[in-house]
């Protein structure tokens, strides 16, 4: 049985399925975010010691500015990918979403290397309430990172068969996984400077 | 965001590296202004503002927002309302303890 409006509008909507089932999971991830967000506010306001806001001093801030630039650099290949479906060019989607998930794996890659840092000087999840909420919003983030590049070299390799056979439904799946990634940059953008610069 | 022409796609690509640009620009802005001389508040707010600016351009342009279709924009008002809410909850706890 073929499953409707994976190509074509639904009237009520306005768009495919895939794309609204997106946005409302998108939806929840705001609230996700937004919840430990608010955490972070409360934590914050809460510190009536200093040693909260003080905790990202001990923060690598010239590798997390790198790391901002790498997700916004793999959100433009992420876009640049859809792009090339659009205009057809097969050997340009792969290219830009090849390095999409390149820059995914830089991504995880300085993160290691910080939370190595981290590790080596004794800081863990227990040593503050700063570090408490430090690793668990960039561990959720990192989470959300994995998920996204396994979804992303699914259809690198094996998925990519799609746009032989259905070529539009194709385009539109790429187009639901961008918007997951730049969300992904999105989140990014935010705990960069309440993390590391506040 | 669907519909789109190939000539529509092609001038978006202009639009696309303007918005990676102003993107890397506001980054650097972002690193530059946490070494300004500012109070606590006063430095939250202004990373915050900078934020929303490259938060705006990401969900303007490369997730398509700007031109959306109205049912994303109510699903996304909605959400924004209870994202609000729960920012909001910090505060009204301290006003609350301190007797305000």
């Amino acid at each position: 049985m073929e499953i409707p409006y994976n190509v074509e509008e639904r009237q009520d909507t306005g768009m495919y399925n895939a794309k609204l089932g997106i946005w409302l999971f998108l939806a929840s991830e705001v609230m996700l975010f937004g919840g430990l967000f608010s955490a972070y506010v409360f934590l914050r306001m809460g510190d009536i010691t200093g040693t909260f806001a003080s905790g990202s001093q001990e923060l690598n801030v010239p590798l997390a500015t790198f790391n901002t630039l790498v997700l916004i650099t793999s959100s433009v290949t992420m876009i640049m990918s859809w792009v090339s479906l659009k205009l057809g060019d097969m050997k340009k989607f792969k290219m830009h979403l090849g390095s999409t998930l390149l820059l995914a794996g830089v991504f995880l890659v300085v993160k290691y290397f910080e939370y190595s840092a981290k590790f080596h000087h004794g800081i863990y999840p227990d040593t503050s309430t700063f570090f408490s909420i430090y690793f668990t919003l960039t561990g959720l983030h990192m989470i959300h990172i994995l998920g996204g590049m396994v979804v992303i070299f699914y259809f690198l390799v094996p998925g990519s068969k799609m746009m032989k056979t259905e070529p539009e439904r194709f385009t539109n799946r790429i187009e639901t996984v961008g918007l997951y990634w730049h969300f992904v940059d999105l989140v990014w953008i935010f705990l960069f400077p309440v993390l590391y610069l506040l | 965001m669907s519909g789109h022409s190939v000539e529509d796609i092609k001038k978006s690509v202009k639009v696309y590296i303007g918005v990676f640009a102003s993107l890397a620009v506001l980054t650097v802005v972002t690193v530059a202004a946490s070494y300004l001389d500012l109070g606590s508040g006063e430095a939250f707010f202004l990373a915050m503002i900078i934020a929303s600016v490259k938060g705006t351009l990401v969900a303007g342009y490369f997730m398509h927002l700007f031109t959306e279709r109205t049912t994303i924009l109510a699903v996304l008002g909605l959400t924004f309302f209870f994202l609000l809410t729960i920012m909001f909850l910090p505060y009204i706890a301290f006003t609350d303890q301190a007797g305000v």
